[in-house]
Parts: structure tokens; sequence; C-alpha cells
């Protein structure tokens, strides 16, 4: 387990009593593609703000290639290599594109040094630009982006700035299937060389693009494991539907998980947890 | 400053600066720039002192003393989102600065008379720097920058901000000038500091010293606007503008919001530090009336007339509400305060973008109808 | 010891005006982001509501001035917020500038109808005197305060009206979702709380002479109160003006009149530290 890029240990999260959190184990390799499902209320973006800084957790550990990073503030645990993007995705609107891109890759810049002005576009924010397949709005302001690619813009942020690991908060919510195709190619290009944890409502996404899930429910690990294993393990089915299905059995078309997408997942992405 | 600024009115929401947006704006917003500066500038520095009476002059001076402050409540405010109403602070943090170095060189050596009219004895402490006149200038813009860096980090490492910071802004102003009126024999009280007669051997009341304070503070204010406005094109004035919008999202891009806001608010306040330096010799006086919590938002208020958004808007907005003041009180006292509170209200409701997102309202409407023809 | 004792019921009264200022401020800002300027304006117009009746009810003008105050001063902000501030939700800043331009019309004003020397208001006859130490007249604003706590606490717990103005604090879109109609909340909320400032008007009246400048010497404590509590939590106004009213007093007492708010602002500063958004908070996960 030394080699873990993330070992989070016993975490836990209280809101006002509300223990949304109630000792969290996860443990994310090096190079791994991590899915986290969960129904509504289950933790899933509680666990993406106490690892990257935003929630403070009540208690437990979150290590990040060894090193703790309980109380340190947002942009420290960015600097140290963890990345994140939001449900509703919050580009800058009023910055171009290409602005958006180049403030995120100069992030290790001195503060003195952005006091001068950007000449051009560094190869890094030309590269990310192809990526993400934005080029040709490369000077328009982020304002006019559509909501897909706006989740596009927000996951080149991402990834100017080199993290070692990727958190992306339901890439796919509220996005149309073309949309949500391409969110696919893009998220198996990432991860061929990023080590990434996905926050999922959408089942169908999942099947197609996940290796390893890890099922939140009531503030707890459920299962962990295999899309197959996890897909055909009962109390999934349980926890997505409220109760054991009889004759529960994954005979039908896509198998039960999939089945259970539309009454647990709405596609908008349900907001807040 | 005209209308054709070179500054595109910013809101959250406007084209970038330097990516022309699709329909081609006219030729004489594109010569805007470089263009309509050089003008202004001609004007301000040649057909001004060349046109107007010292009397005029003078006050000219004033207000771009006031534009000062208002170009660094532009950047704070319009750029930045701090709504800062306590400039008036180091605006008279400034004026004391050059004001006690002035009374020392007046007193020549002895104590400055309104100590002696307080009963005082021996020069305090505290004003025996401020006999060179090196560290009051230096202290005028050094010790406003360095309160409100002491402030800005107290209050925005905490997350402090929005109304929260706006407010303790203003209720520094409030205690400062409680504190600056009950310490008569150390600050001369109500009155203030006031009652010069030279500045580095110069006669204050000669016209040709007039002439030539009105130039330097054209100059200064000249070359703070273009350093502000390299600023926001910079990499740095990107941020600030992400930090405006979306400060929580910021962090996650690596930077702390804290320390953007503190150094622009520091900035803020060594601009509004010089200004009042600058504006004792031109006006004579500095005292507590000047930078209460009246004075401070009447300044916030002159850069909304002017635009917020835009940097020469809010120098315009503080010539023209210097000037508006002056001509209405000189003919009706009383309808001044009325004026100026319906302006206000017109403004905000009407106008939120003050008169440079008026012109920029008007090129827009220009150009698209040009696209269509 | 003595001056520890002397000084305290000045420091309560003071206190207590500061409480029945700030409640409408915490209930305005909290609920409707609205930071309002004129609401020092509507404590002035309290007052003088309380000089104006001097003319017919004579000494027993402050107790009739009372209602009378919170109905003049809580019409005049329905009618600010149903004119202007209804345009600027989610514009707090500019509600700001905004009110403060509505601020100096309202000064001029009472300079142009009342003149702008100060005037007094007699006192009734069973406030003079006091119990040792405690002066009636400072007495009865701090049971004014008191009153005034109760009543609203009464009010937001116990009626239904009060519980759709705390639904509407807590969450605006869930609330009109539910059917509440948010902007008729938005006018009782501002007609009550402008309606406590004019009973503060009213109360400072017993303390001090009554001035077109009256409201802008308490306006900016009382933001500093809203900031200290919290924002819409009635145990935090009440403990936060407690605490500033109380320090006020004792550091004008130990320092002089003129360090006394540069110590309250430090103190501020200081707790602000500790306790950034105040004393008492709603949680929210909003990401701003």
């Amino acid at each position: 387990m030394n080699g873990a890029l993330l070992e989070v240990r016993d975490l836990s999260v209280v809101f006002d009593g509300y223990r949304a959190l109630a000792g969290v184990d996860l443990t994310v390799q090096p190079g791994e593609l991590r899915f986290l499902i969960g129904p509504n209320g289950a933790g899933k973006t509680t666990l993406v703000d106490a690892i990257t800084g935003l929630t403070r957790p009540a208690g437990g550990t979150v290590r990040f290639e060894g090193r703790d990073l309980a109380g340190r503030a947002e942009h420290e645990i960015v600097r140290l290599g963890v990345g994140r993007t939001f449900q509703t995705s919050v580009v800058f609107e009023g910055l171009t594109v290409v602005e958006n891109l180049d403030l995120a890759a100069s992030f290790r810049r001195p503060l003195w040094a952005l006091v001068r002005r950007r000449r051009g576009v560094s190869d890094q924010v030309a590269g990310a630009l192809e990526i993400i397949g934005l080029a040709e709005l490369a000077d328009r302001p982020a304002g006019v982006l559509s909501h897909g690619q706006r989740q596009w813009l927000e996951i080149g942020m991402l990834i100017v700035q080199a993290p070692r690991l990727l958190l992306l908060d339901e890439p796919v919510a509220g996005m149309s299937a073309a949309e949500r195709e391409r969110t696919g190619e893009l998220l198996t290009r990432i991860a061929a060389d990023h080590t990434v944890i996905v926050i999922e409502h959408d089942m169908e996404f999942l099947r197609r693009y996940a290796s390893a899930v890890t099922v939140l429910h009531e503030g707890r690990v459920l299962v962990e494991g295999p899309v197959d294993q996890v897909r055909d393990d009962p109390r999934v089915q349980e926890v997505y539907l409220g109760r054991p299905r009889e004759g529960a059995a994954g005979g039908a078309t896509g198998g039960p998980v999939a089945a259970v997408t539309a009454a647990a997942a709405p596609p908008g992405g349900g907001g807040t947890e | 400053m005209t209308a054709t600024t070179p500054q595109t009115p910013a809101t959250p929401a406007t084209a970038p600066r330097f990516a022309a947006p699709p329909p081609a704006p006219p030729w004489w917003a594109r010569l805007g720039g470089p263009a309509a500066f050089t003008a202004v500038a001609l004007l301000a520095l040649v057909a001004a002192p060349l046109l107007l009476e010292p009397f005029r002059l003078n006050l000219l001076a004033k207000y771009l003393c006031y534009a000062i402050v208002g170009l660094g409540i532009g950047l704070a405010w319009g750029q930045g989102g701090m709504l800062v109403i306590g400039q008036g602070v180091f605006f008279g943090l400034g004026g004391y600065a050059m004001g006690m170095y002035l009374k020392l060189h007046e007193a020549g050596g002895d104590l400055p008379d309104f100590m002696v009219w307080s009963g005082v004895e021996r020069l305090p402490a505290l004003w025996a720097p401020f006999a060179s006149p090196a560290f009051s200038l230096v202290f005028a813009v050094a010790g406003p920058m360095a309160l409100a860096g002491l402030l800005g980090t107290l209050v925005f490492r905490r997350r402090v901000r929005g109304a929260y910071f706006a407010i303790l802004t203003q209720a520094l102003a409030a205690a400062t000038v409680i504190l600056l009126v009950g310490r008569q024999g150390l600050t001369g009280g109500t009155n203030g500091l006031t009652n010069f007669f030279e500045l580095f051997g110069q006669d204050l009341a000669a016209d040709g010293t007039q002439r030539g304070l009105y130039l330097v503070v054209a100059v200064v204010l000249g070359v703070l606007y273009l350093g502000a406005r390299q600023l926001l094109r910079s990499r740095f004035g990107r941020l600030l503008i992400a930090v405006r919008d979306g400060e929580d999202r910021v962090r996650f891009l690596g930077y702390d919001p804290a320390t953007v806001k503190t150094l622009t608010f520091a900035v803020s306040a060594g601009m509004a530090g010089l200004a009042g330096a600058l504006f004792v010799p031109v006006v004579g006086i500095i005292s507590p009336a000047l930078l209460g919590v009246v004075p401070s938002l009447e300044l916030v208020v002159a850069v909304a007339v002017g635009g917020r958004f835009s940097l020469a808007g809010a120098i315009l907005g503080a010539v023209v509400m210097g000037q508006a003041r002056t001509t209405f009180s000189e003919q009706f006292a009383d309808g001044w305060l009325y004026l100026q509170g319906a302006l206000f209200i017109v403004v905000m409701t009407l106008a939120p973008r003050g008169l440079a997102g008026l012109a920029g309202t008007a090129r827009e409407m220009w150009s698209s109808r040009r696209a269509r023809a | 010891m003595g001056a520890v004792i002397n000084q305290l019921p000045i420091g309560l009264s003071i206190a207590a005006v500061l409480l029945l200022i700030a409640l409408g401020l915490t209930f305005t800002f909290g609920q409707m982001g609205v930071i309002n300027m004129a609401h020092g304006e509507f404590i002035m117009a309290g007052a003088y509501t309380a000089y104006l009746l001097q003319d017919w009810a004579g000494r027993q003008a402050v107790p009739v001035a009372l209602p009378v105050a919170f109905v003049v001063a809580g019409l005049m902000g329905l009618v600010l917020e149903r004119t202007l501030i209804r345009r600027f939700y989610g514009r707090p800043l500019d509600t700001l500038l905004l009110t403060w331009g509505v601020s100096l019309l309202l000064q001029q004003l009472a300079r142009d109808l009342f003149g702008a020397p100060n005037v007094q208001v007699r006192a009734p006859e069973f406030l003079e005197g006091g119990l040792g130490v405690l002066p009636y007249n400072r007495l009865f604003i701090m049971a004014l305060a008191a009153g005034g706590v109760l009543a609203i606490w009464i009010y937001l717990n116990r009626t239904a009206q009060g519980r759709r103005m705390q639904a509407v604090m807590q969450n605006r879109q869930l609330a009109a979702v539910m059917g509440i109609d948010t902007g008729r909340v938005d006018m009782r909320t501002f007609f009550i709380g402008s309606g406590l400032a004019g009973v503060a008007g009213v109360a400072l009246t017993l303390v001090g002479p009554v001035g077109p400048a009256l409201g802008t010497y308490y306006i900016v404590d009382a933001f500093l109160v809203v900031v200290a509590g919290g924002l819409g939590a009635l145990r935090g106004a009440v403990a936060a003006a407690l605490a500033l009213g109380l320090l006020n007093s004792y550091a004008e007492f130990w320092t002089d009149a003129s360090l006394a708010k540069v110590v309250v602002f430090a103190a501020v500063i200081a707790f602000l530290q500790v306790r950034p958004r105040g004393l008492f908070v709603l949680r929210s996960r909003a990401l701003t």
C-alpha cells in the first residue's frame, strides 16, 4: 500500500450534527481511473470536498503522496498536485478561453512574474486547446461557451496544471449524447497518463469508461471493485432501489445497475447531495 | 479624459481587450487607445495651464487629486470587486504626512502654531521624523500601503469579503475621524493642519507654484493611469478579474485570492496616500472632514458615475463630480445635496456602468448598425 | 470598582440602542443581502416623530411616539423597498451606494423641514430620576430593547409569517418554490426592520438631542454589530450588540472618547480572526 497516490483513512465529515461521511477508506494507486458512485446524499461530493480542502473533516486522514492534507488551504492542495472540477462548471466568463487556460497554466509562477503581460500562447496551453477541442474559440469570452464546452474548458484548465491526481465531479451531467461521447473520449485520453477519480451518476457512461468503482452509501464505502463485480453485488442494487428486488439476479439487459439508473440518477445531476 | 477611452468598459462579460470581437469596431474606437490618451494628455498638460485662470487651474488640480484616489477605487472595486468605502483614511494618512512636514518646515524648529494654542510643550515623538521631506513623501505612500496590507491580510485571509469588507473599511474611516478630532494637540483636531506658505522654497500662494503643482499632479495621474492599465492587461490583471468573478474557484487554480486582493487593496491605498500628499499643497489644508465616511463614499460614487469598470471612467467620474459640486454649491448650496443624492440613485438604478458604460453602449450600437448596413 | 458599576447602565443602554438598530439591519441584510445605509435616517425619522408629537402629547410624547414612529419608519422602509431596492437583488454592494444616496436626500430633507440645529424632546416625568446608579430613562431603553427582541423572537418562531420569513432567509429559491410569496415577505421584513429603527430613534431622544445627522452616529456601529453577530441570527445580534455596546462605553471610560472607536474596530477585526463569519452562521455549501 506504500505506493498509493491517495490514501483516505476513516474520514468523517459532520454538517451541523449530520454525518455526511462516517469513516470512509479509499486508496487510489498511481495511474488508476476510479469511478465514485452512490445515490444522492451518499457523500460523493463531500468526499471530494474533504480531499481538496473545501470542507474540514471532523476526523480521519487524507494522505496524498504520503503527505497529510489536513488543515491545508485549497490552493496549497492544488499546488501539491491535486486538481478538481465542479458539478456546475465555473470558468471565468469575463476572460477568454485562452486566458482561462493561461491563468490556470501560470499558477506556479511567482506573483511578481504575473505582472508581465502575456505574449502569445504557450505550447502547453495550445496543446490543451487542441485536446479539449476549443482551438477555434480560443479568443472568445468563456461566457459564450455552451455548457459542454465549459466543462471541457474546465478539464483543460486542469490538464495545463499537470496535476498528479484529477477529481472530476459529474463531468457529463446535463450533457447531450454527443457531448457525452466526446467527454468520454477526452476522459480516456486523460486517464492514459493521469490518475483520475470521477464522480458520476450516469450509468451508461460508467459502463463504457469505468474499470474500478467505489460505491458510497450513507457516508460509507459500500462496495469497491471492478465494475462487473460491483454491478452484480446485491447490496448495490439494494441501496439504489431502497430494498432488495425479488429475483435480483442480472439476466436483464445491461444489468441491474443500468436498470436502476433511471430511478436513482437524474441526468441533470441533481445538484447537491 | 474623454469618453473615447483606451479602455473598453469591462463588465464581467464584455469583449476581451487583445482579441477583437467579430464585428470590427469603428476606426475611432480602434484608434481610441493611444490617440485619445495623447489628446487628453495634451489638453491637460498644455491647454489647461494656458487657458484656465489660476483659480480654476487650482480647482482642476484638486479634482485630479481626487481622480488619483478614484483610480485606486476603480482598481480595487471595479476590477477587484472590493468595495472600499474608507479610502479617505489612506488619503488622510498621505495628507497628514505632507501636512506635518509643511507645518514643521513652517515652524522652523519651533512648535507648530496649533500645538502652542493647545498647550503642547514639546514636539511629540510621532512628529519628529516628518521634519524630513523625503521621509514624509515615502510615508505618504508606504504608510497607507502598510495599513491596507495589514487590514487586507487580517480580513482577506479569514475570507471576510463583500459587504463585510465594505462595512469594515467604513468603520475604519469613522474611527479615524474620531481619533483625529479627539487628539487636538497632536493633529490639530477638527481644524486639521492648515496655514501652509511654502513648499521646497516656493511660495505656495504664487500662481507659478500652483501651476507647477498642477503639472505634477497631472503627470502623476497620467503615469499611475498607464501603470494601472498595464497591470490590468497583465496576467495579474486577469487574475484580479478572476478573483472578482469567482474567488473560490481561483483557489482551485492554486492561487491564494487573499494575496491578490491584499496587494491590490494596498496599491489602491498607496494611490490614495499619494493623492493626499499632493492635495495638501494644492488646497492648503488637510482636516478630518476631508477623509471621513462621507468624502470616502462620495469618491466611490464619483467612480460609479464615471464607470467603475473602466479606469478612465473612474478618473472622469472624479473630475466631473468635483466640478459639479463646485458649480452647484456656488449657485445653490442646499440644492446640491438633493442633486447629489438623486444623482446617485439615478446612476445606480439606470446606469450601473456609469458614463463609460453609456459610451460603451453607444459604441456597440454604432458598430452593430454599421454591421447591419 | 465604582466606576465599573457607574459605567454599566451607559454601556447597557448603548447596547440596547445598537440592538434595536441592528435587529432591522440583520434581517434586511441577512434575508435580502441589502446593506441599507438609509437605515440611519429611519432612526432620525423616529426621533423627529417624537419631537413633532410633543405639540400634541406634551411630555407623554415619547411613549405615544413609540408605535407611531414604528409605523412611520416602517412605511418609509416599505416605500424604499418597493420603489428602489427591489431592483437591486443580487447586487448587495450596489444597494449600499444606492441607499446612501437616499440617506443624503433624507438628511437634507430633515434639515429643510426641521432646521439644521438640534432639537430636544422632553422626557416624560415618570422617567426622571432613577434607582441608584440606574437612571430610569436608560432602564426604559433597555426594557424597550428587551421587549423588541422578545417580540421579534415570538414573531419569528411562533407565527406563520415569521416562519415564512425564516424560510426565505435560509433558502430564497426553495421558499419560493414552496409557494411562499417572497416579495411579500421582503416587504414585511423591511417594514419591521425599519420600524425598529424608528423605535430606536424615539429611544435616543431620551439620552440626547435630535438632529438631521442623528442616524449617521449609530449606523456604522450598528453595521459592526451585524458583522460580528453573523447574518440573520437573532442571538448573534443580541450578543454582539451587548459586547460592542459595553466595550464602547468602557473603552471610552478607560482610554478616552477618541480612542474608543479604534479599540472597538480592532476588537471586531480580532474577533473575525476567530469567527470570520460572525458569531452565528447558517452553513452553506454554495461556491461563490
